[in-house]
């Protein structure tokens, strides 16, 4: 235990920091919480009632006829019609139950309600129900009406899945997400790690000044090479007679906006590893493309992967270059671009947006807390270091 | 659907393959070209130096192309291009930026990026540093860190999504569904359309970007706070300082520098963000903000790239002295070695 740590292990203020740390945590997780269970959730429920409410089962009211005179039978003074209200729905249970649609629940469940002309009716919690008549019910007599206020237990489905990965375009864009995202992926990976090996250990003129370019371009903005790129594509577009807006524009687009990031991480893992080791293969006679595939790219391993997900990440999540280098047609839409598209077009049906929002952060959750730890080290790499 | 897949696979490990190709053939070209044989040693030595004069720039070809073509002269070109009509043919000199000192909604834009400016880095910053330091001291900080990091692989169109279903309204007496106005009403107080509430809808955007971007700050932060010897939060404890103190006048200080970098880093996030103000509310009820306002210029009415290039240079500008700093600090490092 830590100096400062068994400061906080006198009473009253570690509680205080468990339970603020719980806050914190439930805070955290609620919104995304919300989304879980709604998808899972009957699309009529959902705009019915609060996900949270889904837990402990929601009541309805539901409308059913009793049965017919001709299943009536005669017990002594009375004729009874039996039966059960929730034929063929296990699980349910009735709570109450009333003969007029302004009072569905007049009558708890088990209670003997008068109905009135004579008639009375019993239903119990099971949904078995007694309808008693002092004199015999007229064969002509419509079955009667009544209203029913049924719990169902927690009630979960995957059918707004099967409805988004079908019907919304959703599986499609999860394939253009795959195909935009891998290479962009690896393909940055590569060029930048071979950059960063030239910048680290190779000596030719100009090094600082390029290593100053990479640094000063981390922040410039996205928003300014849209426009000119932009330009650019749709002129070598009409100029080879090909579309502007292609994967390997996209791919090229992404590998160049993840660069700098990628070239000064890597640059500071490269160069931080021991001289000897790459001097001696050098005098052995390696060429510096043998040393870095064969040394330099297998040591490196743990910094490359931490770029990966991030890139990976970044490019998953990204909407504006997929938006302005892809386009909006639906052969090309990213899942960004199709949840992005479903917010405007179905924005009130939460069935859909829940299960598609799911769908596209459930690949880059996977990554995450697969991967959390290189995930965690990449950052450490880039910002804390002589900060 | 199949054959989409296949195909998709097939494409990706095509591009995978020419990018690797690139590396190996150009190196094998190198080496052919310029022979070392044990025949002649002088040509050999001469061989020997042009390899190395040269290959340094077939490792860094691609990525300088990439850097040149994709960030470099896009910077040049938007510059120039803000002086120039909707249509980028004719030169108008300032009438573009005059344009935007006179527009309502530009103005707006600035307004609220500089709301976000003030609130998201700084929330960020100290719910990070915060949390960093109560999960440093209890047996389950390593769960509790995981779940507020978890957002930060969420996309901002995905959280968009999660927490528009936060703010979700239903009007009349019909039964809230949104958590926020489920709350309010169970407090007594009557529920609201959140994202359109002028002026304060930006908070209620914001708070989604601070629920992404506390896990960074949290990480790093965290990492700085390890760093911290043992021995002066020791001292600290026995001279009879109190966690209060020990964490204003002991931790922040040793950890200013990792503060600095983690408040940029959100600050050149906030100026890009897009995607959130997109999908909440596309900048409307006066939440538009300049990458947005900016993307509408270049793509509203067949576009205007003059006034686009025009807000992309304004962020341009505000990020300058950001990127000023960056370099410096590099330098300083590299000298350092």
């Amino acid at each position: 235990m830590t100096a400062a740590g068994s400061y906080f292990k006198i009473g009253p203020a570690r509680l205080f920091v468990h339970l603020a740390v719980l806050l914190i945590v439930i805070v955290w997780l609620i919104p995304t919480l919300g989304i879980f269970v709604s998808a899972l959730r009957d699309k009529d429920q959902i705009v019915v009632s609060g996900w949270w409410t889904s837990f402990v089962g929601s009541t309805q009211t539901v409308a059913v006829r009793l049965g017919t005179p001709d299943q009536q039978k005669q017990e002594g003074a009375i004729y009874v019609i039996s039966g059960n209200v929730l034929e063929g729905q296990g699980g349910r249970a009735v709570k109450a139950f009333g003969n007029r649609v302004q009072q569905p629940a007049a009558f708890k469940a088990g209670e003997t309600a008068d109905l009135g002309d004579g008639e009375t009716l019993q239903i119990n919690s099971d949904g078995s129900y007694r309808y008693m008549k002092g004199t015999a019910f007229s064969p002509d007599e419509r079955p009667r009406r009544i209203y029913v206020s049924v719990s169902a237990p927690p009630e979960f489905t995957v059918q707004n899945y099967h409805t988004v990965l079908t019907g919304e375009g959703i599986g499609q864009s999860f394939i253009n997400s795959l195909t935009v995202t891998i290479p962009a992926t690896i393909i940055p990976i590569l060029i930048a790690a071979f950059a960063a090996y030239a910048l680290s250990w190779m000596e030719f003129p100009g090094r600082a000044l390029l290593i100053a370019l990479v640094v000063g371009l981390i922040v410039v903005p996205l928003q300014m090479s849209l426009i000119p790129l932009l330009r650019l594509y749709n002129e070598i577009g009409t100029m080879l007679g090909q579309p502007s807006k292609t994967y390997p524009g996209i791919w090229l687009a992404h590998t160049a906006f993840g660069m700098p990031l990628a070239i000064f991480l890597l640059r500071a893992y490269i160069a931080g590893l021991p001289r000897e080791i790459i001097e001696s293969a050098r005098v052995d006679g390696a060429s510096d493309f043998e040393i870095f595939t064969r040394i330099v790219l297998p040591l490196s391993f743990p910094a490359l992967a931490s770029f990966a997900i991030f890139q990976f990440l970044w490019v998953w999540n990204d909407l504006l270059v997929a938006m302005v280098f892809l386009g909006t047609d639906k052969d090309h839409l990213v899942l960004t671009g199709s949840l992005n598209a479903l917010l405007g077009s179905r924005g009130g049906n939460w069935e859909i947006l829940t299960a598609s929002a799911f769908v596209t952060i459930v690949v880059p959750l996977l990554v995450f807390f697969g991967l959390q730890r290189y995930l965690v080290r990449g950052l450490l790499a880039g910002s804390v270091k002589g900060g | 659907m199949l054959l989409q897949i296949v195909s998709a696979l097939g494409v990706v490990v095509g591009a995978v393959i020419v990018c690797s190709a690139y590396f190996f053939f150009s190196n094998m070209i190198l080496d052919l070209a310029l022979p070392v044989r044990d025949g002649d040693i002088r040509q050999a030595s001469r061989n020997l130096n042009r390899r190395a004069m040269i290959r340094p720039w077939l490792f860094l070809g691609p990525a300088l192309f990439l850097l040149v073509v994709y960030l470099v002269y896009p910077v040049v070109a938007t510059f120039v291009l803000s002086f120039y009509d909707r249509a980028g043919l004719q030169f108008v000199g300032l009438a573009n930026y005059k344009w935007a000192i006179g527009d309502r909604e530009f103005r707006q834009s600035i307004f609220n990026n500089i709301l976000w400016l003030a609130v998201v880095p700084a929330a960020c910053t100290f719910f990070g540093l915060v949390i960093a330091v109560m999960t440093d001291r209890i047996w389950w900080g390593n769960i509790a860190k995981s779940i507020v990091f978890m957002p930060m692989a969420i996309s901002f169109v995905g959280a968009s999504v999660i927490w528009k279903f936060i703010y979700e309204y239903r009007g009349g007496n019909d039964v809230q569904i949104g958590l926020l106005n489920a709350i309010v009403q169970l407090f007594g107080g009557t529920p609201e359309v959140w994202i359109s509430v002028p002026f304060w809808n930006n908070f209620f955007l914001m708070v989604i970007l601070i629920w992404i971007q506390t896990g960074f700050a949290m990480v790093i932060l965290s990492a700085a706070l390890r760093g911290i010897p043992e021995e002066t939060i020791e001292a600290a404890v026995i001279d009879g300082a109190n966690g209060w103190q020990i964490f204003w006048r002991i931790m922040v200080p040793q950890v200013w520098g990792t503060i600095a970098v983690v408040w940029t880093t959100i600050t050149i996030l906030v100026l890009k963000v897009f995607d959130i103000v997109l999908t909440m509310t596309n900048g409307q009820w006066q939440t538009m903000v300049l990458a947005n306002l900016m993307f509408n210029w270049l793509f509203r009415g067949g576009g205007d790239s003059g006034r686009s290039a025009v807000i992309a240079i304004i962020i341009m500008l505000a990020v300058t002295p950001i990127m000023v700093w960056n370099v410096r600090r590099a330098n300083r490092e590299l000298k350092g070695h």
